[in-house]
């Protein structure tokens, strides 16, 4: 069946099948394959994109649920040659090993940051409980969402 | 891993929802967030042949006042319920156990109509419905019907809902900001429940309901009617698996979920003591 939603801003629509789910629709269809699947089963956030500004798991949603709505993924986070924020805490505060589970993690960060913009360390990692580091990188992703925060706010509290 | 092939229709009104329940039968199952029914599906251990999204109905979205009650409507997000106001005012117990359920991005997708019809032993929402006694609005062909909580879950994965049914409002008593205490017990954040435990206290009654400890979330009469006959939280909580039947999985025999059982009432039962 057809299916249409904006993804990074631009428009896509391609001819699917009800049964293709949003993470393949992504890296499938529009070629987007910086989001990753890691579980496939909704246990470990590698797949986390934001639909109209909140973060999913893109692999336990169809791409038919996503009619109409605006995607991002975390080709779509920097507008340009600079990175988003949250991309460069994680680059300054060495958020990420062997990076596979990025993506997802600072997608996951976006979005709670955007609930949360002044998140405490302990709201920082409850908030990220649906992304599973399997380096077991947390202390520096935790850093690094705290201090995009703070940059973001531009004073540290 | 990949769903099995199936007919996908979107429903835009539950008229229209129950309308399509009854031209497809039994072989049609209602989407809603999809974070229980979509996982089941990628495993192949469900396997509808049409696929009735409901996620769009957007007149089940709501907490309301009901006068002595406070109706949520069955596509309410776990996430809006977590932010509610309304509910952290007259109902903190909905509140505080939807915030529990999954993580942020499973809280985003899954509604509170959508994990409660699903079934689920393990779910954490039920448990709260049952330690209430909250009722269950289900709109069918016929019109709608009041279930009351106790006469809804009838076995594994398995509600009181015809399949030309559509849960739509969940009435919650009044029961006040606090008064609660939910101990939930797993090995990872996100996880569900390996054994769970809620008790609300309304007055001078506790009432005390269990999750993961059999085929049907369940209440623990032996465990209210010995604090309502005065035992202490200690003695009480000893009968806490009585007459309960957990499976034993990876995480947990049933012996251990016993023992956890005993452990989690005592300690929710105890927090809400005066």
């Amino acid at each position: 069946m057809q299916v249409s939603m904006s993804v990074n801003g631009g428009a896509q629509g391609h001819d699917v099948e009800p049964r293709v789910l949003l993470v393949q629709y992504l890296r499938e269809e529009c070629n987007l394959t910086g989001t990753k699947v890691g579980c496939d089963t909704s246990s470990c956030g590698a797949c986390t994109v934001l639909v109209d500004g909140e973060s999913v798991k893109s692999c336990t949603m169809l791409a038919v649920q996503a009619e109409g709505s605006s995607v991002t993924t975390i080709e779509g986070l920097a507008p340009g040659d600079e990175l988003h924020p949250v991309q460069q805490a994680f680059h300054e505060h060495h958020g990420l090993q062997c990076g596979f589970c990025t993506a997802g993690m600072v997608m996951a960060a976006v979005g709670f940051l955007d609930e949360n913009p002044n998140p405490t360390e302990r709201e920082v990692r409850l908030g990220l409980e649906g992304n599973l580091c399997r380096c077991t990188g947390y202390q520096n992703i935790v850093d690094s969402v705290l201090a995009a925060a703070a940059s973001k706010s531009g004073v540290s509290s | 891993m990949i769903p099995a092939a199936f007919d996908y229709v979107r429903a835009g009104s539950r008229d229209e929802a129950v309308a399509l329940l009854g031209e497809h039968g039994d072989d049609a199952k209602l989407l809603a967030g999809g974070m229980s029914l979509i996982p089941l599906m990628k495993l192949r251990l469900a396997v509808p042949t049409v696929l009735i999204d409901v996620g769009r109905v957007e007149d089940l979205s709501y907490v309301r006042d009901g006068g002595d009650h406070v109706a949520i409507g069955a596509l309410t997000r776990h996430r809006d319920l977590e932010t509610n106001d309304l509910l952290a005012a007259e109902c903190g117990v909905v509140r505080s156990v939807a915030a529990e359920v999954g993580d942020n991005q499973v809280r985003h997708r899954g509604t509170i109509g959508g994990s409660i019809a699903h079934g689920d032993p393990a779910s954490d929402l039920p448990a709260v419905l049952l330690a209430l006694d909250a009722t269950l609005v289900a709109q069918g062909p016929a019109g709608t019907r009041d279930i009351p909580s106790d006469a809804f879950f009838e076995g594994f994965l398995e509600t009181a809902l015809a399949p030309d049914e559509l849960l739509t409002e969940i009435r919650v008593p009044k029961t006040g900001p606090g008064g609660f205490s939910y101990e939930k017990f797993n090995r990872r954040a996100q996880d569900y429940a390996i054994v769970g435990a809620l008790a609300t206290r309304v007055g001078d009654a506790t009432n005390v309901a269990l999750v993961n400890m059999g085929s049907t979330p369940l209440r623990a009469p032996h465990v209210e009617d010995a604090l309502a006959s005065g035992a202490s939280p200690a003695d009480a909580a000893a009968l806490a698996a009585d007459g309960t039947e957990p499976a034993g999985d990876l995480n947990a025999s049933p012996e251990y979920r016993r023992h956890l059982a005993r452990v989690l009432v005592c300690r929710a039962i105890e927090a809400v003591a005066g």
